[in-house]
């Protein structure tokens, strides 16, 4: 064993298992390949308000420093082209060869395309900090913002564009933002948040063509509305990356395929992250592709675990977040697994709603409040779905009941 | 240095439970353990400037309500990503029923 790790992709995911094979004591060579120029950063900042400053900056995982002294590796700029699994090799796009004893796949996702004709250079995707700069350019009070699709990053960069004071269309094929996911009573108080702040929030229309001139994109609505914008930001989801993984034979079920341990079929190469579908344990082995910040960082290290042996099964509840002006929305669980809805209200008009299914047990929460006021009850509730606690409905809705108590019951 | 300050009353905090203090521009968290003792730390998280009051205490940590960072209250270490640099900490006393803290 001394060809060492490689982990393609240098996201949230990869960054965390590079490290975290390091704070396992792990000393062969640790390599990182991501296509990116930059050092592996943090995403979720760049569809946030931070965005909305002058001079938006990366936020490291790993300085270079931090990189050097831990002797990591980092190939920037660079893809990974092909996978030689006979030979233990991964072919780079400047042609040299990597050899492997264990990899990790944490090639992420990509925005998925909007399958219509007419896009053009005023019609962008949010992925990368390259392309959070270039859309920022765009954000200003002079400017008319289109965003396609009513999901989290269309919803937080509509946040970020009031804040410079452009004006924000929101268009949404769907009869309510946030359908995936989100139970309506959530969306329908960011809903009113956003119409608060000014945006244009158009629902329950599809789009049936778009004209791109280079200057401004016109969309026009099945309904008969156009909509003239500066720059059109599409963010209708994200789809796995597995090309990489698919040409080497790899199975693929809604992203890279792999088992609790996050094993490719391929007993030295491991999948973590936005690209992977695995068993999630707390639904009874339900595989689930999950794109979310925690959820790359847990994988990347319990792969970074099992490529050193270590045979640990992912054991964790989904968790994410969202920030939108001054509110935050946390999702512990999968919503829809539930089958009953009880409320509690908190001070200062923040609530949360817990999932239940049929046979009583907590099977998620989702919560709103401004600032974190929903964040310690939404982690205690997520302990409570991890033990599969079955909490009497009155307790949960009931505000001078504290869920830590029913955490010790 | 002798700049004791007079943060809450004792009883104020639950026990395993955390309190914000703010004090001359400076914000902190103020921690009763559930050995019934008390601690203090800056009250930002390391990682982005969350209030750690928010947040959840288990035994002797302090997990970030923003990202959940985890720290040692105790001792100010930082307990795995995303928080990497170490959070300061306060010597606390109890006076009277009252939690000073010397923030030096």
């Amino acid at each position: 064993m001394t060809n060492g790790m490689v982990i393609i992709g240098a996201g949230e995911c990869g960054g965390r298992a590079a490290l975290a094979l390091r704070d396992l004591g792990y000393d062969g060579p640790v390599t990182l390949v991501g296509d990116e120029p930059h050092l592996p950063y943090e995403r979720p900042p760049l569809s946030k308000e931070a965005m909305a400053s002058d001079a938006p900056v990366i936020k490291a995982i790993a300085s270079d420093e931090i990189l050097a002294e831990r002797s990591i590796r980092h190939i920037h700029s660079v893809q990974a082209v092909a996978i030689d699994r006979a030979a233990h090799l991964v072919r780079l796009s400047d042609g040299s060869d990597l050899p492997y004893d264990k990899l990790l796949l944490a090639t992420g996702s990509t925005p998925r395309k909007l399958p219509m004709p007419g896009l053009g250079p005023r019609c962008v995707y949010l992925r990368t900090f390259n392309d959070a700069l270039a859309i920022r350019a765009h954000l200003s009070a002079r400017n008319r913002i289109a965003i396609v699709g009513g999901g989290f990053i269309g919803l937080e960069l509509a946040a970020a564009a009031r804040r410079l004071g452009a004006a924000v269309t929101v268009i949404e094929a769907q009869p309510r933002i946030l359908m995936r996911g989100v139970p309506a009573e959530i969306a329908k108080v960011i809903h009113e948040a956003h119409e608060a702040e000014g945006v244009k929030i158009l629902c329950g229309d599809g789009i049936a063509a778009i004209a791109d001139d280079g200057a401004e994109v016109r969309i026009a609505l099945a309904g008969g509305l156009d909509i003239v914008a500066d720059l059109a930001v599409i963010g209708i989801g994200a789809v796995p990356v597995i090309g990489l993984a698919a040409e080497a034979g790899l199975t693929i079920d809604n992203g890279i395929a792999v088992d609790a341990g996050l094993r490719t079929g391929d007993p030295a190469i491991f999948a973590a992250g936005d690209c992977c579908s695995f068993p999630l344990a707390v639904y009874g082995g339900r595989r689930v592709r999950l794109e979310a910040w925690r959820n790359a960082q847990e994988q990347g290290a319990l792969a970074a675990r099992n490529m050193l042996g270590a045979g640990e099964s992912h054991a964790a509840v989904p968790w994410f977040w969202s920030d939108q002006y001054g509110l935050t929305l946390q999702i512990s669980g999968l919503s829809d697994e539930g089958r009953s809805t009880v409320r509690r209200d908190l001070d200062d008009g923040a609530f949360i709603l817990f999932h239940l299914a049929e046979d009583g047990r907590l099977v998620a929460a989702s919560g709103i409040g401004p600032g974190n006021t929903v964040a310690r009850d939404i982690r205690l509730a997520e302990m409570l779905i991890a033990k599969r606690a079955k909490p009497a409905p009155e307790a949960l809705g009931s505000q001078t009941v504290k869920l830590k108590s029913l955490l010790a019951a | 240095m002798s700049d004791w300050v007079e943060a809450c009353d004792a009883e104020d905090i639950d026990e395993e439970d955390v309190m914000r203090f703010d004090h001359e521009g400076r914000t902190f968290a103020i921690y009763r353990s559930p050995d019934d003792e008390y601690f203090a730390t800056d009250g930002l998280c390391t990682h982005e400037k969350v209030h750690l009051a928010d947040g959840l205490v288990m035994d002797d940590i302090i997990e970030c309500p923003k990202h959940n960072g985890r720290f040692n209250y105790k001792t100010g270490a930082a307990r795995g990503a995303p928080v990497c640099v170490n959070l300061r900490t306060y010597p606390v006393k109890l006076d009277a029923g009252k939690i000073l803290i010397q923030i030096g």
